[in-house]
Formats: C-alpha cells, sequence, structure tokens
C-alpha cells in the first residue's frame, strides 16, 4: 500500500508546489481538451440537432454510423491522423504533425462521435416530447431548435462533460500524433505512459492521481447539475 | 396590414368540413365527416371512447393531414396565417422546462405579445400568479391544464381547441378552466372540446357533434341533443351504456 501513499503525497507535494513541469502539462492537457471540444461541439452540436429535427433519406444510417463511431479506437483515429500529417501525406505541408494541433485534431475526430450522437438523442427526445405543441403554435423550425437547446441544456452540459472526459483521459491517439516531447505535446496521459516505461511508477501513479482528481470533478459536476436540474424538472 | 391582422376574431367561421377521411394502419378512424360549424359559442365533441374524436380535433387544427376531404375556415383553404389565430389545449399538455410564467411569455413571444404585464395578468386569470417563478413541470396535473390554457388564452385565439382539458382534474381546476372557458366564449372565441363529460358538456355547449366508429352520427344544438338526440347511439351514449 506504500506506494499507493507515497504517490499520493508526491501527487499533492507536486500540486501543492505548483511544480513546473506539472504545471506544463496540465495547463497543455487541459488546453489541448478543451480546444477539441469547444471545435467538436461547434461542429457536433448543429449536426446531432439537424439529425434530432429532420428527417430524410439516410438519416437513419447517418445515427448508427455517429453511434457506432462512438467506439472508434484512439490509436486507429492516432495512426489516420498521423497519416495524413505525416510528411508525405495530403496535409504534410501544414507541419503540424508533432504538435499540439495535432493532438486537437486527433481528440476532435475521437470525441465529435459522441458529441453528435448523444446530443441527436437529447435533442430528438425534446423534439418528441414538444412536437405537437409546437406545430400547434406554428414554432419556426430554428425558434423550436433554441427552446430544445435551452430546454436542454442541463442534459447537453453532461453531453459536454462527457466529451471533455473522454478528451483528457484520451493516450492512444495523442501519443502517436503528439509523440510525447517534452516542454512540446507531453500530457498528463503520454506522461504517465512515459514514465510507467522508465519504472518510474511513483510519479507516474502521481500524475494518474491529478488525473483522477479531474475526471472526478468533471462527473461529480455533471452529477451536481443533474441533480440539481432534477430537483427543478428541468430533465 | 399582415395575413395575421388581417384575419379579424370571427373571420374563420363557419368551419366548413367536407367529407373529412382518415385511416391510420388500414383502419379507417375518420369516415367521411361532413358538417358545418358555426357561431360563436362552444361546440362540442362527443362519443364513446375510440369513436375518433381527438384525430377530428387534429384534422381541424391542421395537426394531422387528412386523407381526403377538406376543412375549410370561413370558405378559405388551412394556412400558417389561419393557424396562428388558433390555440389547442391538449389532454396532456406539454410543459416547457422553464418556469411558469417563462412557458407563458414563450407562447407570447411566437406571437409578438410578450408583455410581461399581460402575461401575469393571464396567469392571474387561471389562479396561478402565485406560482409565477415556480418550474412549470413541478405544477399539480390541474395546474400543469390551467397554465396550458393561459398559454393558449394569451394570443387571443380566434378559435380554442380544447382536447379533455378537464379529465382526471380536481373540481376547483375544473371549475376555474370551465370559467375561462364561458368568459372567452362571450369575449368571442370560437371554442371546440372534446370532452367525456356530459355535465360539462351540458353546462358549456351550444351544439354538439356525436361520433360514433370514426363517422359523424349526429350534429345538433345541445339542448334537443340532451333531451332528444337523434342516432341509436348517442341515446345508448347517454343512458350510460356502452356504445358497440
Amino acid at each position: 500500500m506504500s506506494i499507493y501513499s507515497d504517490s499520493f503525497a508526491a501527487a499533492f507535494g507536486l500540486l501543492a508546489t505548483a511544480d513546473s513541469d506539472l504545471m506544463e502539462i496540465l495547463y497543455l492537457s487541459i488546453n489541448v481538451s478543451l480546444l477539441s471540444l469547444a471545435l467538436s461541439c461547434s461542429i457536433g452540436l448543429p449536426i446531432g440537432a439537424i439529425l434530432a429535427i429532420r428527417q430524410f433519406h439516410g438519416r437513419d444510417a447517418l445515427v448508427g454510423i455517429f453511434n457506432a463511431l462512438m467506439g472508434l479506437p484512439p490509436v486507429v483515429v492516432g495512426l489516420l491522423v498521423y497519416l495524413h500529417l505525416s510528411r508525405s501525406g495530403p496535409f504534410g505541408w501544414l507541419g503540424l504533425l508533432y504538435t499540439p494541433q495535432a493532438m486537437v485534431i486527433a481528440q476532435m475526430i475521437l470525441i465529435t462521435p459522441i458529441i453528435i450522437a448523444l446530443s441527436c438523442q437529447v435533442l430528438e427526445d425534446m423534439h418528441e416530447g414538444y412536437k405537437d405543441f409546437f406545430d400547434s403554435l406554428v414554432v419556426p423550425k430554428l425558434a423550436a431548435l433554441v427552446a430544445y437547446i435551452v430546454d436542454a441544456r442541463y442534459s447537453l452540459m453532461t453531453v459536454v462533460l462527457a466529451g471533455f472526459g473522454r478528451a483528457v483521459s484520451e493516450v492512444g491517439a495523442v501519443i502517436i500524433v503528439g509523440g510525447n516531447i517534452d516542454h512540446l505535446t507531453r500530457v498528463m496521459t503520454t506522461a504517465i505512459a512515459l514514465e510507467t516505461s522508465k519504472g518510474e511508477l511513483e510519479l507516474a501513479l502521481a500524475l494518474g492521481f491529478v488525473l483522477l482528481s479531474i475526471s472526478l470533478a468533471v462527473n461529480f459536476l455533471a452529477q451536481w447539475l443533474k441533480a440539481s436540474a432534477k430537483r427543478r424538472a428541468y430533465v | 396590414m399582415s395575413d395575421i391582422a388581417n384575419l379579424a376574431l370571427n373571420c374563420l367561421l363557419p368551419i366548413t368540413v367536407d367529407s373529412l377521411s382518415l385511416a391510420l394502419n388500414d383502419r379507417v378512424v375518420i369516415d367521411r365527416i361532413t358538417c358545418q360549424i358555426k357561431g360563436n359559442g362552444i361546440t362540442a365533441i362527443m362519443g364513446p371512447n375510440g369513436a375518433g374524436k381527438s384525430l377530428f380535433l387534429r384534422c381541424l387544427h391542421g395537426l394531422v393531414k387528412p386523407d381526403s376531404g377538406q376543412v375549410r375556415f370561413a370558405g378559405k383553404p388551412p394556412s400558417q396565417a389561419i393557424r396562428q389565430r388558433q390555440s389547442m389545449v391538449f389532454q396532456a399538455p406539454t410543459i416547457l422546462r422553464r418556469t411558469v410564467l417563462a412557458n407563458l411569455l414563450f407562447v407570447a413571444r411566437q406571437r409578438g405579445v410578450s408583455n410581461p404585464q399581460t402575461s401575469r395578468d393571464c396567469l392571474a386569470q387561471l389562479r396561478l400568479d402565485h406560482l409565477a417563478e415556480h418550474p412549470a413541470r413541478l405544477l399539480s396535473g390541474g395546474e400543469k391544464q390551467r397554465l396550458a390554457l393561459a398559454r393558449a388564452l394569451i394570443i387571443k385565439p380566434a378559435i380554442l381547441f380544447l382536447d379533455e382539458p378537464t379529465s382526471n382534474l380536481d373540481p376547483t381546476s375544473v371549475e376555474t378552466i370551465e370559467t375561462n372557458l364561458q368568459m372567452v366564449s362571450r369575449q368571442g372565441t370560437k371554442i371546440i372540446l372534446v370532452t367525456h363529460d356530459l355535465g360539462q358538456a351540458k353546462r358549456l355547449a351550444g351544439d354538439v357533434l356525436f361520433l360514433n366508429h370514426g363517422s359523424l352520427s349526429e350534429h345538433n344544438p345541445a339542448t334537443s341533443f340532451f333531451k332528444n338526440p337523434d342516432s341509436k347511439a348517442a341515446k345508448t351514449y347517454l343512458a350510460g351504456n356502452l356504445v358497440l
């Protein structure tokens, strides 16, 4: 058990002293995750909304595809992004490989289907519930969509937090496209993988505790949001 | 002046229904209904379960498209402008996940009448003013239905459709709803009400459409319908027996 207590103490020590290396890794992790989340939401939420309220040929197949893509293997995404961004790839001229931007792209590809599939489900439920009332009232489509988003705000926040959780804990894709370069593309998960491979289990566990704390905080926030919304029957 | 503004309160009457038919899953649920609903006041649509009352109401309001036949409002075919002069209260009202006042303001905004004072007056009229800032989905069944009626009335509809608005409600809510229906009816709103409640139909209705198996069995003034119904099905129904 001492390794856990030592690691916990080490993690606490690193945080308490605001260790510059840890802060740099933490900052980059959060930054990359938030940026990929913002991009995913700006792409995923409108697509989810369209799938939720519009009926068109192939719509069910698209929903099925996005549902399936929620389980995209990160290493496959990493490999595909690597192939596209590598010097011989179609986007090699951008010079993005082994940069935080490449990590953002990989994470965005991973979490966009999650945002689309979950937001589609949430907004589809809203659409089913409100359809007759809005049809009766002749609410324009855009106004109806805004109303769905406003009324489903707590559920959608949970969707966004789920996307963030996936992004911040991702390792397979970012290690391939980021390369885990110290002071450039090293994030929490890749640092943990590196420290473990070096046998520095104490530091790896310390970083793991920090990552776990972030993950727990995000989940508690989601729970709290949902519970407070439930108390007012807003979900 | 907009199309909506051009539609004065009563220019949607009479409502002419011409050979309206609808089948769902190969089963005829509305069978060549022809009638004319005219004059102000309250028209009750009655009939046993499965008679097609709610579907007929939805066809009138334009929520369900019939397979054949047509509905015309003062000779005009249904349009968005005409629908905007109508309101509907559903049996199980959809309550937005907001406060009571926000529910009302949402509807008011759709018609450009979002004056908070008007909304509060409307809530007071339905005895909901003390609940204005309360989460609407936490209201009781009766309060939710009164909110649904408040939302329907705030746009001052020319025609108000109601689908069993008081089923399973407490007597106080029923009384509040009925009082308001009588009041807006006197002010010129045409009310078309689906109800199972014979007492309510007697208290409110000026005329009754009686449906059975998707067909219109009779359409008569309420007094003659309750005193001496034309159809055998209506006689059986009014006697409290099962209509088979």
